[in-house]
């Protein structure tokens, strides 16, 4: 099972050392993290997604909170939440196939961020499922180069 | 006050008057205060690596956190086993570390090496001060880390230049780590439901580890353990944390342990799990372990409990609290049904080894035990030694057995000992090795006499790497591969009594069993440093009971079949 989990650390120089380093040292398998800064600049937020049965997020999830600068971590299994990934895809597109891609891109309401001569430069933003539909669909035309950033999440409602 | 001032006054505050290690280029500022100092006495070792196990054996001996310095790169690397050590069985130490000038970070120095990097993995926490203001409270910090919760090591590194730099001097009174906060009183309505199962128990059996000793709960233990006539079993890391000689102590469990503390668990109806972790060395094949026992979990880090052996009641907390909630609750029980069968498993199958008059090791701990009347602290090396010694001498106290448990380290034995003479100078203080670990730190025997230190070295030399040549023996069909330490099996190496003499300590050689107990009398008498005593034991005597690995625990021999 896929889980999203979200943890709050001290803004603090090693500490993305410490909790990748727990996940290699334990050969937990980490699908994407993305860290950032928060509301408050002393701490920073880290989403991971992490692939595992009910026992290895439960010590995941036990192992990140025992590192004294995690503050926080929540596991949105069960939470109402909005979860974005953002990815830039670079394409093969000569001027006939270019059409096409610009009009999957508009279904997806997906930008197209570059174009040159024999490539198009398209950034999607979505849920995973959203995001991966998008290569999918993509991958006839010959991609070149994918980055993404990994997935983010935050909850629904006022909390 | 400069910045290694700074470090020598923090320490004072936290009451440490000792500090073991050696200087080097990136320290040389805070040796230049420590030279200065008239309260702090330094033990100047002649391995980083020895210093840091002096540290943990003075930490486990006092209950107390030790200190150990090192300079930066080769002298931080040099520190790791014994870091990785401590951090196994969750000893409290604090290492400080030189690093090079913070404008040299990063660029491959001389003398550079990523300390906090490297010794992220086998630290509780570490630091890379890189401002003298905040000297005082990562110092505070650390020493609150190392001691608090589940303890273990914290490391601190430290610029040369920031021991140079200047600031005013304050130690915080409090610290405040908003991530950090463990829990130690135990849920309720845990509490009350482990209540529940331990007087609906016929046959429960406590099984408590090293947590016992490092939250001092041995007493709690007795009274919870005689309140409702339980049995107790121990680790290797638990040991002296339940009296030996006590009627209800089934000894050890696991690979090397006792018969009857095996077979107790196995059958057993309800598992008391107190300050353990369900090592691979205790559970044997784990879906085989306690297979219809119920099982109880108190510890006070939540990551140990249901990791290996899912726990049917989990309780987060220190043991002390918990085991006193819990004994004022359970009910005065007899249980003499379950007391009569393992008395009968301790009859079938006591301890023992073959008395005949070859010299052999079991003879000498026994021998060990009773010319000390069992009140020596004893400490050991890893391999069949250190096993003959959890068996054949009894500890009754907690903080009288000291050994690598979870690492395993060999050349860990004989500093310890050095570190708990110097926490407990006037006990007897005893490190059991083997021929192989006792190598792996012999240098210090100059520490311990430069430094008058007491300590008798009892050397079970069987000429091998002993546990690995059982192994070779038992399971890869006697294929001795690289285990033998002498030239032949005539001709031992080195004379351990010739080495010793050279350093200027007392050297003695046992090949005889009449020869034990006046050769111990002699090594116990004498009090001016070192002793290094070298039995000439069996070359092929092996440790039973054991559990093969991967086996369930009471698939165990008992002996050679
Ligand atoms: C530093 C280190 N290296 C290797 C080992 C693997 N090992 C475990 S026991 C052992 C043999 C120890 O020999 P010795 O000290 O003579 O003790 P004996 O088993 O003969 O009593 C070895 C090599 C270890 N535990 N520690
Ligand atoms: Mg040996």
């Amino acid at each position: 099972m896929k889980h999203t989990i979200s943890v709050q650390v001290e803004n603090k120089f090693g500490v993305l050392a410490r909790i990748s380093g727990l996940f290699s040292a334990r050969g937990y398998n980490i699908n994407s993290l993305a860290v950032g800064e928060t509301e408050d600049p002393e701490i920073s937020r880290i989403t991971i997604v992490v692939h595992g049965d009910e026992s290895v997020l439960e010590q995941v999830t036990k192992q990140l909170n025992k590192l004294p600068d995690v503050i926080k971590v929540k596991d949105f299994l069960n939470s109402d939440i909005i979860k974005r990934d953002l990815i830039l895809i670079k394409v093969s597109a000569n001027k006939k196939v270019r059409p096409e891609i610009i009009e999957i891109a508009t279904i997806f309401r997906a930008k197209i961020v570059d174009v040159a001569k024999e490539s198009i430069t398209i950034e999607v933003t979505g849920d995973e499922d959203k995001v991966s539909a998008f290569m999918d669909l993509m991958r006839p035309y010959k991609i070149k180069e994918i980055v993404r950033t990994g997935v983010i999440a935050i909850e629904r409602g006022g909390k | 006050m400069n910045g290694a001032k700074i470090i020598l006054e923090s320490l004072k505050k936290e009451k440490i008057n000792k500090l073991f290690g050696i200087c080097g280029g990136s320290v040389i500022p805070l040796f230049d205060e420590i030279y200065k100092d008239d309260d702090i006495e330094f033990i100047l070792t002649r391995h980083e690596q020895a210093a840091a196990h002096m540290t943990d054996g003075y930490s486990r001996a006092t209950g107390e956190v030790g200190v150990c310095v090192a300079t930066s790169g080769p002298g931080a690397t040099n520190l790791v086993t014994g870091l990785a050590t401590a951090y196994m069985d969750s000893i409290p130490m604090i290492a400080i570390t030189g690093q090079v000038a913070t404008h040299l970070v990063g660029n491959d120095a001389f003398q550079e090496a990523d300390t906090t990097g490297i010794t992220r993995p086998v630290t509780k926490h570490n630091y890379l001060v890189t401002d003298v203001k905040d000297l005082a409270s990562t110092i505070k910090e650390a020493f609150y880390l190392a001691r608090s919760g589940r303890p273990g090591p914290v490391l601190i590194d430290i610029p040369v230049d920031i021991q140079k730099g200047s600031c005013k001097f304050t130690y915080p009174e409090k610290v405040n780590i908003r991530g950090y906060k463990p829990k130690t009183s135990g849920h309720t309505k845990q509490i009350k439901a482990a209540v529940k199962l331990i007087n609906a128990s016929k046959k429960p059996v406590v099984y408590a580890g090293g947590g016992v000793i490092i939250s001092k709960a041995s007493k709690e233990l007795r009274a919870f353990a005689a309140k409702g006539k339980l049995p107790v079993t121990t680790t290797l890391m638990g040991t002296g944390s339940y009296p030996a000689d006590s009627e209800l102590s089934l000894s050890m469990l696991g690979m090397h342990g006792t018969y009857f503390a095996n077979h107790a668990i196995q059958n057993s109806d309800l598992i008391v799990a107190i300050g353990a972790r369900f090592d691979d060395r205790v559970t044997g094949r784990v879906k085989d372990f306690a297979r219809g026992a119920k099982i109880i979990h108190i510890d006070i880090d939540p990551t140990s409990i249901s990791k290996i052996v899912n726990a049917d009641l989990p309780i987060v907390g220190d043991c002390k609290i918990i085991l006193k909630k819990l004994t004022k609750d359970i009910e005065t029980k007899k249980r003499s049904g379950w007391h009569k069968q393992i008395s009968k498993w301790k009859k079938e199958h006591p301890i023992s080894y073959k008395k005949d008059k070859k010299l052999r090791p079991q003879y000498i701990i026994e021998q060990l035990y009773e010319a000390t009347s069992g009140k020596a602290i004893i400490t050991t090396e890893v391999g069949q030694h250190q096993m003959w010694a959890e068996q054949f001498y009894k500890y009754n106290e907690p903080g009288t057995f000291l050994t690598s448990g979870g690492l395993g380290t060999m050349g860990y034995g004989f500093p310890a000992a050095m570190g708990a003479k110097m926490g407990k100078p006037k006990k007897t203080i005893i490190n059991i090795a083997g021929d192989g670990s006792f190598q792996m730190n012999i240098q210090e025997l100059a520490t311990c006499v430069i430094n008058d230190i007491n300590v008798v070295n009892v050397v079970l030399n069987n000429n091998y790497l002993g546990m690995v040549r059982q192994w070779q023996e038992l399971f890869y069909d006697r294929r001795y591969s690289q285990v033998c330490l002498g030239k032949s099996h005539k001709e031992r190496v080195p004379d351990f009594a010739k080495v010793a003499e050279a350093y200027g300590a007392k050297g003695i050689t046992v090949c005889k069993k009449e020869e034990v107990m006046p050769a111990i009398k002699e090594a116990l008498k004498y009090k001016t440093g070192p002793v290094v005593m070298d039995f000439i034991i069996e070359e092929e005597e092996n440790v039973y009971p054991m559990v093969p690995a991967g086996a369930a625990i009471d698939e165990i021999l008992v002996d050679m079949a």
